[in-house]
């Protein structure tokens, strides 16, 4: 466990205000004394008015709740942006011409960075993918990739979410709130905006249309009202202006995927999907699936309609893979990586395994395919008790888990019962690819609540803040 | 849009309109039930004014499924009103139409949405009282102003778009469905001898029915004569001005389908234009000669048809591969034909 104070992205070792949070501090002190008190209860209130939730899975009691919004903003100076900016996009490039290479040529087997078996022994791995061609050889359409910040200039990249990453409603949600409660602080502050990443979506969606279609129908595809993330997608879809589908309302005729509409069938040439590979077409994929469409894995072959993101993509973002991304960027950019991964010890090697177990109490412990903070070991933050549980899961099945020392993530300012505290946070800002890879200024701040914690997830606990990324310092 | 959408707006309206003709249907049968006159006959359970509502709506074996013993107006009433284990109940119905409503909320206006949770809401807290002695024609009240209350406001404040239409739709459908069992009902109630017929009892019982649709201030308006079943048929069929009339419906219906139907020779539009003519051509004594009944029953059984093309046509489409994608789905039929080949 790392003895040294974590980073605080608003005070220095000495106690003063880095010059990013000045213009915000200096107004905060020019407030009433219970003026954040007031702001927090009215965004709370709002949020629930608005209905904006999130299902949490497991939770039998109060299966859907509001996020904790936090109301003080994370602020990003432009130095430090460009880093992460630059970074997550490069990371996105490789990703991409690795998931092209081991759909067609497989030369990255051929050049002995990465053994065939990492991939086809992955069950997020296609094999129907194979020699697949894809508009613009773009794969993942959208990704997260969540960055946390340990020192002044050191980022690392925790992982990658490649499949139908979620939580950008957030975002631009977070962003309104904070335009609602604070006005008068866009007006000191050159906040760069992040609303027109709808726009940007839909219009890299289109240009990835099979078609040359002047005019192509995107729709958003939903599993229906009962998934944890409805909201988001119902929000994306009124954000974009196209109709939000569920599988039923599609069909396919003749290699072509229609929607059943009162006009008649209506063709549809590219679908943001947010549902699973595994349910998208049950004559493909998992045949007891009622969300998906049949014939839409035949249609996607024979390139009639596009999948934003791509089938099979989940191969590239598990944490074993999540290894090999540094090589990729060399490989196949020809870069050095702008972002580093995290240290990471494999388990299925003896010697990672050893000394993973000797020093459990330090390192933190992730499953190679689990998600959203479920199945995990923080060492320094568990019991003797927890570890020793946590010992015996992992010895028996030790290539199912990864080990990572703890870093000390960056502490941003939070507010907590009546006071300004610091709390760790990550971000995950998302990318998008088109014609070209971008993403918008700002990202979702995830922020653990608790004192100590360093676990962000919104199913453990954590809440959100809104991430001001600044267009200059000049003001 | 969407079909889903169009068939979740379109049976939200059907189910309000089902809840209110329900309340009506209830109420006559139980005015009827009030008219002084009995059948000894318990062989003949259907004689009994209890179980009209249920073989109007077809519900019977459903009924005596979960209500073993003699028909009474409790057991029908509790069916018919609370039972949440009946579809057909208003309970069901009005739960029904709000969950329609709420999963395609997007597409109302928010008075809209605010009326129909208002409407559940407010049935939920009822529930206890509803059937009480008193109590029951409180309620019918209630339901009926809740139906008008729900097409005020989708009158009142919805765009005329494409999913109003649907709304409207849902409405005609479901009132001339009812419209024309409602009328079935005389049928169903024999009277205690033959010589009853033009008597006391006949007299209340279409004057029952009459009230049960609005229509009894009508008529008398209308005819300044005494109540004749043929009359009635003349009003409840023919009579363009009557609001719930079969002929009125036929009008709403063949003027939305005008709308909704774009292509060329659609089924729907022809089939409605087809019962709007002969309705609107309908003389009442050929009615009378062919029988009531026998033309009620026919009449039912085209609306069916025409409910049948609305899913196949909008609501519930079902592909077909033998038939060639209409005209509808735009652009590059060509250019897929090319990559197949």
């Amino acid at each position: 466990m790392s003895t040294k104070t974590p980073y605080n992205e608003m005070l220095t070792a000495d106690g003063l205000i880095r010059e990013h949070y000045r213009a915000h501090s200096e107004w905060l002190k020019s407030q009433p004394s219970d003026f954040l008190q007031q702001k927090q209860r009215e965004a709370n209130a709002l949020y629930t008015r608005l209905g904006i939730t999130f299902a949490v899975y497991g939770d039998e009691s109060g299966t859907e709740r509001s996020i904790p919004f936090d109301i003080v903003p994370r602020i990003i100076r432009p130095a430090a942006w460009k880093i992460i900016s630059d970074g997550a996009c490069q990371r996105v490039r490789a990703l991409n011409a690795f998931l092209k290479d081991i759909y067609n040529d497989q030369e990255i087997v051929k050049a002995g960075i990465m053994p065939e078996a990492q991939f086809t022994g992955n069950p997020a791995y296609r094999p129907e993918m194979k020699g697949v061609q894809l508009p613009g050889d773009v794969y993942v359409h959208i990704a997260g990739v969540d960055i946390v910040k340990t020192d002044e200039g050191q980022f690392y990249v925790l992982e990658d979410n490649l499949r139908t990453p979620s939580g950008v409603s957030y975002v631009l949600e977070n962003r309104k709130m904070m335009m609602r409660l604070f006005p008068d602080l866009f007006g000191r502050m050159p906040v760069a905006p992040v609303d027109h990443f709808t726009d940007d979506l839909l219009e890299n969606l289109r240009a990835m249309a099979p078609s040359k279609s002047s005019q192509p129908t995107v729709v958003l595809m939903t599993p229906g009202a009962f998934n944890s993330a409805y909201f988001e997608h119902a929000f994306l879809a009124q954000q974009m202006g196209v109709e939000l589908v569920e599988g039923q309302d599609m069909f396919v005729a003749d290699d072509v995927v229609y929607l059943h509409t009162t006009e008649g069938p209506q063709r549809v040439d590219v679908i943001y999907r947010r549902i699973d590979d595994d349910y998208l077409d049950p004559l493909a994929f998992r045949p007891d699936s009622t969300l998906g469409v049949p014939g839409l894995f035949s249609a996607y072959r024979a390139g009639n309609v596009n999948l934003a993101n791509a089938i099979g993509t989940g191969v590239a973002d598990d944490k074993s893979t999540y290894l090999y991304v540094p090589q990729m960027i060399e490989y196949y950019l020809n870069e050095k990586p702008i972002i580093a991964n995290v240290p990471t010890y494999r388990l299925s090697d003896p010697e990672d395994l050893a000394y993973t177990l000797a020093h459990l109490a330090e390192l933190v412990v992730k499953e190679v395919h689990g998600s959203g903070g479920y199945g995990m070991l923080v060492g320094p933050t568990s019991t003797k008790e927890q570890i020793a549980a946590f010992r015996k899961i992992i010895e028996l099945n030790p290539k199912n888990y990864i080990a990572q020392p703890t870093l000390a993530l960056s502490t941003c300012p939070t507010f907590i019962d009546s006071d300004i505290v610091p709390r760790h946070v990550d971000l995950r800002p998302y990318v998008l690819a088109g014609r070209e890879v971008t993403l918008i200024p700002g990202g979702l701040t995830r922020v653990a609540l608790r004192e100590g914690s360093l676990v962000v997830n919104s199913s453990q606990g954590g809440g959100t803040k809104d991430t001001w990324v600044l267009e200059d310092l000049s003001c | 849009m969407l079909s889903r959408q169009a068939n979740n707006l379109y049976w939200m309206s059907r189910q309000i309109e089902r809840a209110e003709n329900t309340t009506r249907l209830l109420d006559i049968t139980y005015r009827m039930s009030l008219l002084p006159y009995r059948v000894d006959n318990t062989e003949q359970a259907w004689t009994d004014p209890w179980s009209l509502p249920l073989i109007i709506n077809g519900l019977a074996s459903e009924y005596y499924e979960s209500n073993p013993g003699p028909i009474t107006s409790d057991k029908v009433l509790n069916f018919m009103v609370m039972d949440s284990a009946n579809p057909s109940s208003i309970y069901s119905l009005i739960r029904a139409a709000r969950e329609n409503g709420r999963s395609m909320r997007g597409l109302l206006t928010t008075e809209m949405y605010e009326d129909l949770n208002a409407m559940w809401l407010e049935l939920r807290s009822r529930s206890n009282t509803a059937l009480s002695h008193g109590g029951i024609n409180d309620f019918f009240e209630w339901v009926k102003t809740q139906s008008h209350q729900f097409r005020g406001v989708t009158v009142g404040t919805m765009l005329r778009d494409e999913a109003f239409q649907f709304i409207r739709l849902g409405t005609f459908m479901e009132r001339a469905d009812n419209t024309v069992r409602l009328l079935d009902v005389k049928y169903h109630t024999l009277l205690p001898s033959a010589e009853e017929v033009g008597g006391a009892v006949d007299y209340y019982q279409w004057s029952a029915l009459l009230r049960s649709v609005s229509a009894l201030s009508a008529y008398r308006r209308i005819y300044r004569d005494v109540i004749t079943p043929k009359r009635v048929a003349e009003l409840l069929l023919l009579h363009e001005d009557m609001p719930r009339s079969l002929h009125a419906c036929m009008n709403d219906i063949y003027e939305i389908l005008g709308k909704l139907c774009k292509r060329e020779s659609m089924e729907p539009e022809r089939l409605a234009g087809e019962l709007h003519a002969q309705l609107h051509y309908g003389r009442v004594d050929q009615i009378m000669e062919e029988g009531l009944h026998e033309y009620l029953m026919e009449f039912l059984e085209k609306l069916h048809t025409l409910n049948v093309e609305l899913n196949q046509q909008f609501l519930a489409p079902v592909f077909n591969p033998d038939s060639k994608i209409a005209q509808g789905a735009h652009q590059t039929q060509s250019a897929t034909q090319k990559q197949s080949a």
